[in-house]
């Protein structure tokens, strides 16, 4: 099918568009600029989680603590050290690729609930590190002052407009990047593993190795976000790297949905509006947000890209079927008009086993056999 | 000649002998079935074979080269694949998705070829899917392609298994109850499937519980029984010998009327 007949394509192009155009109504409002390039930064690590958790299936609570690890390489190199910020991001971003896939040569010798808690224990770790070690980090004081990126003057990046492309840019490379990994041998490959670890073992994937580079592939993405956190905001404390900014993006994630292209990107933004609309109730945000979650697990638990997607795919899947059952139904006149419609009614019967003799003798089962 | 040589394997859990000392030759081009009463250590040995259990003792050769320490996804690569006994497909997705993924192990494009979009997996994504619908068409499911795996009659279903094993272009399948949950009539049909498979190159090795279908279809019959070897010939030495009828017809026969 012709790419640009794809609703989900149209829908994603169409949510970055509008983002793109955002600084249109907000250039002169500093705040707003800096919440949405915050929450866009928020994103980026979010579109690394929807790697590890979305595409492979395994909840990674250690985001929190690479987002961190980005922000203070920034931060702390850019200011203690004295590095241009280019310089200190691409040493962070590597340091948390490194840091990542070393965590995952351990983390990935366990399975499910026990990856989680593992995951969970590295990101508390990273975070009494950060919290704790004074001469370095500074603990409490956080770091002051992180330097803007350089334009080389060309651009200043101290305005909040440039600095919002910039994240954007990056945000959009993250973007193609989910929608690549997804539609190819790559995402297949993870997508196996998330559903049946033993059947993709059986199929011939290496399922430790993939889940390997998933983890250390999510641990960049978390640093790059961080890592453009501490250029945005210019003062980075502890909190960045907290287990609470890894339930925000799971929260993120959650709302916008799992394994989707445009899902991180939605929640994202989305969650991020509800923050700033509920800000003046602190913690209690959470008493609205929380039910709010609930119901999206029971009613979507595949989010809002998720639960919109689904009626994409089923439309095109009763096409494609009849398309591909077109040849035998000409034959077969009682099936052609009906066999689209009730095509999952239908199936569900056979596959109980409860009509399971109209499988391969009479060609194609049409409904009013198998009734 | 010989494809798969297993020599003396042996699987211990704990104090339980799974499979002790079994050795079986499995001949390129022949259809080679295991039987045995349940708990005969018949899924054991598919699993050291295919390298999901490390065995304990014996060795095990693939086309001369030893696989015996092997992990699952060396063994595929080397030409190797297998269904399991219950049908496992991937519920969420169409049956072509599901082929696809036996392509994965030999597609060899990584996330740079995909994000880059270049002419090496361009090509292999064209090269996948016509292999996919070769399996699929191979194996008379084609015309359900764009169904979800879980909305098809079991039958399709444990046809897709042996499409999705057969994508990743293995010369020796492993077949676990191939026709188990389908009904009488269409185990004919199923087993001429099964019978088309050495004519593609593709040996066979396989358990089953349908006598019947056992003994039109093997050409060799290996009888297990408390993980030992009780009886090795062709269907009509196997029939006649009187250990195998008291170990494993007897009781089955009795179990399934």
């Amino acid at each position: 099918m012709n790419p640009m007949k794809n609703p989900r394509i149209i829908g994603t192009i169409a949510v970055i568009i509008l983002l793109g155009l955002t600084p249109l109504a907000f250039a002169q409002e500093n705040y707003a600029m800096r919440v949405i390039t915050v929450g866009m930064c928020a994103a980026i690590a979010v579109y690394g989680l929807n790697i590890i958790l979305g595409f492979t299936g395994q909840l990674n609570l250690a985001q929190g603590g690479f987002f961190g690890i980005g922000a203070y390489g920034v931060g702390l190199l850019t200011t203690d050290y004295d590095w241009s910020f280019w310089a200190a991001f691409v040493v962070s971003v590597i340091g948390t690729a490194v840091i990542g896939y070393l965590c995952g040569l351990i983390a990935l010798r366990t399975k499910d609930e026990y990856f989680a808690i593992f995951t969970m224990a590295i990101g508390f770790i990273i975070f009494l590190v950060i919290s704790r070690w004074e001469p370095v980090t500074h603990a409490h004081s956080g770091v002051n002052n992180v330097k803007f990126p350089e334009g080389g003057g060309l651009i200043d990046f101290e305005s909040p407009v440039a600095m919002f492309y910039l994240v954007f840019a990056i945000l959009l490379i993250c973007v193609y990047t989910t929608y690549a990994i997804r539609r190819s041998s790559v995402g297949r490959t993870l997508l196996t593993i998330r559903t049946s670890e033993d059947l993709a073992d059986a199929i011939g994937v290496r399922v430790g190795f993939s889940k390997q580079l998933a983890f250390a592939a999510s641990a960049v993405f978390g640093g790059v976000g961080g890592g453009l956190y501490a250029t945005v905001v210019g003062f980075i404390g502890p909190d960045a790297a907290s287990i609470d900014k890894t339930f925000e993006f799971l929260m993120f994630i959650l709302v916008g949905g799992m394994g989707t292209v445009a899902g991180p990107l939605l929640g994202s933004m989305i969650v991020t509006f509800l923050f700033e609309l509920f800000q003046d109730f602190q913690a209690y945000r959470f008493i609205v947000l929380g039910p709010i979650i609930v119901a999206l697990v029971i009613f979507a638990p595949r989010g809002i890209v998720g639960y919109l997607g689904g009626f994409v795919d089923r439309r095109n899947r009763r096409r494609r079927v009849e398309e591909a059952r077109g040849a035998d139904d000409d034959l077969d006149s009682t099936g052609a008009s009906t066999s689209g419609g009730t095509g999952d009614h239908r199936a569900r019967n056979v596959a109980d086993g409860t009509e399971s003799g109209a499988g391969r003798t009479g060609g194609t089962p049409s409904p009013e056999e198998t009734k | 000649m010989t494809m798969l040589e297993i020599r003396d394997l042996g699987k211990r859990f704990g104090g339980l002998d799974a499979v002790k000392d079994v050795s079986l030759d499995v001949e390129a081009g022949q259809i080679t079935a295991v039987i045995g009463p349940n708990g005969a250590g018949k899924s054991t040995l598919f699993n050291l074979v295919h390298g999901f259990y490390r065995p304990t003792a014996g060795t095990i050769s693939f086309k001369g080269e030893d696989i015996t320490h092997s992990s699952p996804h060396r063994t595929v690569a080397g030409g190797i694949a297998r269904t399991f006994q219950t049908t496992n497909l991937f519920d969420d997705s169409t049956l072509l998705e599901n082929v696809l993924a036996g392509r994965i192990v030999r597609s060899k494009s990584n996330v740079f070829d995909a994000v880059f979009h270049t002419p090496r997996h361009r090509r292999e994504s064209s090269i996948n899917e016509d292999k996919a619908m070769e399996a699929l068409e191979f194996c008379g499911v084609a015309e359900y392609r764009h169904d979800l795996a879980s909305n098809v009659p079991q039958e399709v279903q444990k046809r897709t298994a042996v499409a999705m094993a057969l994508a990743t272009e293995p010369e020796l399948l492993l077949l676990d109850e191939p026709a188990g949950g389908i009904p009488e009539e269409e185990t004919v049909d199923f087993g001429n499937l099964i019978r088309s498979l050495p004519q593609r190159g593709v040996s066979v090795l396989l358990v089953e519980h349908k006598m019947t279908m056992i003994m039109g279809l093997a050409d060799t019959i290996l009888v297990l029984d408390h993980g030992q070897k009780l009886a090795l010939g062709a269907p009509a030495e196997i029939q006649s010998n009187p250990d195998v009828i008291r170990a494993y017809l007897g009781s089955t026969a009795q179990e399934e009327n």
